[in-house]
């Protein structure tokens, strides 16, 4: 498998913090990549540096080959790379099927396409979209006014109504009703194999990573601790001690 | 303009008369410019009435004046004036919106503003009123350079009023008090301060910051009922030049932009001073927020 | 009647009644004339305020360059009333788009109460410029041509063009709502950040939306300065204390971010205005701030915004039915 997303030595400081410090890996075409790492180890920050919610100090990151660290957010967006974020953001004063209904891929060619009629293609996706995370029955309410999950799960659906090649999920599972987190490993794994959306997901609950993820690095203090298959860095006593000394 | 513009080389002196005036009058727009970053930087609010508390600060050292006070007393009475009138404002209105959307802040006190413009309007008459202070002009280089007595020690005043407020901030308990507040207003309130009574304590002062100010506009140089907003958005501008926390660069600011005032008011013609002043407020937000843009962020 | 044979009677009636309403009640032309120009400055407003959440205190400066641009071409054209008004009415509208795509590079990248100060800095200037500019007549202002034709014919033309302005400022933004721009729009309004990182084309979009705005101000401008028959720079073309806040009260007060809202706001505004103001003699522009603080102190959600919340069923919103 070819890689998609390659990051090479990104170092990001704000002020005198180093959030990341020469982090390096990468995130094959297709597969389910994993972050873990204690709090404040620069999951976050690593994210947003990737999709370019702020400039990085040094390093390269590469898609699909081409430096993207000097675009600007909505470059990179367009170009499929998206991301949710871990304090969910949804257009809360909308409808929830207008919610999905912007974040339809063509909307990222231009204005004039706004003015086309959205196609019977586009609506049906958008609804199917909405079942698929369990949220069709409330699609005529105002998206503030769903619950913080129920806003994450929406958030992940226009995610995939963006139709992006890579997504970028910052704890998926994170305000999810534990009842319902098998339900999401579920649906995660199908926008893997049944969209082909290559996902590299942050989370901090260990059995959902260990299940998810086909690879997994795990950062602390800033720089790449860990690398491998989940088995691998489960067994890491590096990993162990990252997290059993940082609580 | 361009003779205007050449003419300043050929006759510095006449630059220098233009600057130092325009340097004078700029300590008075570092008084207000203090206190609207103390609103803002305490009550996260952005204070469109400023102008109006200085406009109405002239007015009551007029009135004092015209009761037969000696001149000077209107700045303390002025201040007092004011403070009451501050106070009375957070109580009637500003409370109500230090918790809402900043656009709310802005539209009401953007409504006071109005009010206070138009009720001086009415009460005192839009004619531009002056108060002389009975002192005489100082010449400087032989007589090419006037300075009003009263322009210099309105300077120097207007720079110890920032002076005290600056070491009342420092050093008193209400002081400390309204900088805890700015610094973390939920922390404060459960270390038993009482963060409603700081909010209207600095609104209050304030007020009575920018009245000491109109008095001295007043015996300095002149005032009518509409010089409001020009007021504010010098405030606003020597505010998002300098940041709300640093005094030195506030102080800078405002003497600079009273100097340029003065200076490109000469060159483009004073019937465009105003104009000018509001345009560079626009290019000065329009420029920090291009520079924060390149490194993907914007003006917070 | 079936629901929709009971709406085309409706839109039936009120167009019959703004026919008809010159001649019904002959003394209140000018008023009526009025309303329509409040409509439109409401509805310009709110497209900026409300649906693209860009609160602007300066979009009087478009309203003023029509004014100008329009009694400029007036002056200098040398064609007949009819012809010079209608094209410079036009290059008053297009001329205001301009001026809007073109600061719009520069203050439409400002955010929220810098956006709403720097266009309020803009609006002014505006004003100041124009008070000291020779070419436009300076301090002392410009008149307009004379209308070629009997007083009540010139109440009747200025109120059918402006009635047709609103007329079409409406149903355009009608339109407009129904596409996905307008929900782009309100993309925006929501979370801007979130919609730029979903790849939306946001500089553009508010760039659109300023520029549309500007365009009907624009031409409402011309018309208007036509109207009152003299341009003055502080107190018509860039009237910030009046027409300037009356734009942003209506809104709020009619309810932003809604189509009916502000055509709401306008004529519950102007009504009160025309019924009150002349009791208050030189005291309406105090009573006007007391306005703006008590409505947007205690009444933000506007009209609509409050039968909304109160009758969610019955206005559009389902935000509490399960």
């Amino acid at each position: 498998m070819s890689l998609l997303l390659d990051v090479k030595g990104v170092t990001k400081r704000f002020g005198g913090v180093v959030a990341n410090d020469a982090v390096s890996l990468s995130v094959r075409e297709g597969e389910i990549a994993g972050l873990i790492g204690p709090n404040g180890s620069g999951k976050t920050t690593l994210f947003s540096s990737i999709v370019g919610a702020h400039p990085i100090d040094a390093g390269a990151i590469l898609y699909e080959g081409r430096d993207i660290s000097s675009l600007r957010i909505s470059e990179i967006a367009r170009r499929g790379l998206t991301r949710t974020y871990q304090q969910t953001r949804i257009y809360g004063q909308m409808p929830v099927i207008d919610n999905m209904r912007i974040s339809a891929p063509d909307v990222k060619e231009g204005i004039l396409p706004l003015f086309r009629r959205a196609g019977r293609a586009s609506e049906a996706r958008a609804r199917d979209l909405l079942s698929f995370v369990g949220l069709y029955e409330k699609r005529d309410l105002l998206a503030g006014s769903l619950s913080f999950g129920q806003q994450k799960l929406l958030e992940f659906a226009m995610a995939l109504m963006s139709e992006p090649k890579m997504l970028l999920l910052d704890e998926p599972t994170a305000g999810i009703n534990p009842t319902l987190i098998n339900g999401l490993i579920d649906r995660l794994k199908r926008a893997n194999k049944e969209f082909g959306v290559t996902l590299f997901v942050i989370e901090h609950n260990m059995r959902v990573i260990m299940n998810l993820a086909d690879r997994i690095t795990c950062l602390a203090h800033g720089q790449v601790l860990a690398s491998g298959t989940p088995d691998e860095v489960r067994e890491d006593p590096r990993v162990l001690d990252a997290y059993l000394g940082a609580q | 303009m361009i003779d205007n513009f050449l003419l300043l080389f050929d006759y510095p002196v006449l630059s220098a008369d233009l600057a130092l005036n325009g340097l004078l009058i700029g300590a008075v727009f570092v008084l207000a410019a203090f206190g609207m970053a103390l609103v803002w930087g305490v009550l996260n609010i952005i204070n469109i009435v400023q102008g109006e508390f200085v406009m109405l600060g002239g007015f009551v050292a007029l009135m004092a004046a015209e009761a037969g006070l000696p001149v000077l007393l209107g700045i303390p009475i002025a201040a007092l004036a004011l403070f009451i009138l501050g106070w009375g404002l957070y109580r009637l209105v500003i409370f109500r919106v230090i918790d809402r959307d900043l656009f709310v802040s802005v539209l009401a006190t953007f409504g006071l503003s109005i009010v206070l413009q138009q009720l001086s309007n009415e009460l005192f008459g839009a004619d531009v009123r002056t108060l002389e202070a009975g002192l005489g002009t100082l010449l400087l280089f032989d007589g090419a350079v006037a300075l009003a007595q009263i322009k210099v020690l309105a300077f120097f005043l207007a720079l110890g009023l920032g002076l005290l407020l600056w070491l009342f901030l420092k050093y008193s308990r209400l002081g400390q008090a309204i900088r805890a507040t700015a610094q973390n207003p939920r922390a404060a309130s459960i270390l038993g301060i009482d963060t409603d009574r700081v909010y209207a304590a600095t609104y209050a002062l304030n007020a009575a910051l920018c009245g000491a100010a109109g008095a001295l506009v007043v015996m300095a140089w002149a005032i009518h009922p509409y010089i409001g907003l020009p007021y504010t958005v010098r405030s606003f501008l020597i505010v998002i030049v300098a940041g709300v926390g640093n005094i030195g660069a506030v102080v800078a600011a405002g003497l600079g932009l009273g100097a340029f005032e003065n200076v490109a008011g000469f060159i483009f013609g004073t019937e465009y001073q105003i104009a000018l002043v509001f345009l560079l407020m626009v290019a000065v937000l329009v420029w920090r927020n291009l520079r924060l843009q390149r490194k993907r962020m914007y003006l917070k | 009647m079936s629901r929709s044979a009971a709406r085309y009677a409706a839109i039936g009636g009120a167009g019959l009644l703004v026919l008809a309403a010159p001649f019904l009640a002959p003394a209140f032309v000018t008023q009526f004339t009025f309303l329509w120009l409040m409509i439109v400055f409401a509805l310009t407003w709110d497209l900026m305020g409300g649906q693209l959440g860009y609160n602007s205190f300066g979009n009087i400066l478009f309203f003023g360059i029509g004014a100008y641009a329009c009694a400029v071409f007036q002056r200098d054209s040398g064609l007949g009333y009819y012809e010079a008004l209608a094209l410079g009415a036009a290059l008053g509208g297009v001329l205001a788009a301009a001026a809007a795509a073109f600061l719009g590079l520069g203050i439409l990248g400002l955010r929220g109460h810098y956006f709403a100060i720097g266009t309020l800095g803009l609006g002014i200037a505006a004003g100041e410029i124009a008070g000291g500019w020779d070419y436009v007549g300076a301090g002392s202002g410009m008149t307009v041509p004379l209308f070629p034709g009997a007083l009540e014919l010139r109440s009747l033309f200025f109120y059918f063009t402006l009635a047709a302005l609103a007329l079409a400022t409406f149903l355009t933004l009608r339109w407009l709502y129904g596409t996905r721009f307008g929900l782009a729009l309100n993309a925006v309004r929501d979370d801007e950040d979130k919609a730029e990182a979903m790849g939306l084309y946001t500089a553009r979009l508010k760039t659109a939306a300023w520029s549309l705005s500007a365009f009907f101000l624009g031409i409402s401008g011309a018309l208007a300065g036509n109207l009152i028959g003299f341009i003055d720079p502080r107190d018509v073309a860039f009237a910030g204390a009046t027409y300037g806040v009356w734009m942003v009260l209506m809104a709020i007060l009619g309810g932003k971010g809604t189509l009916w809202g502000p055509v709401i706001g306008a004529a519950v505004f102007h009504i009160t205005q025309e019924i009150f103001w002349t009791y208050l003699l030189g005291w309406q522009r105090v009573a006007l701030g007391l306005l703006i603080v008590a409505i947007v102190v205690f009444f933000p959600q506007g009209i609509l915004g409050t039968l909304r919340e109160k009758f969610p069923g019955r206005f559009g919103s389902k935000a509490e039915v399960q």
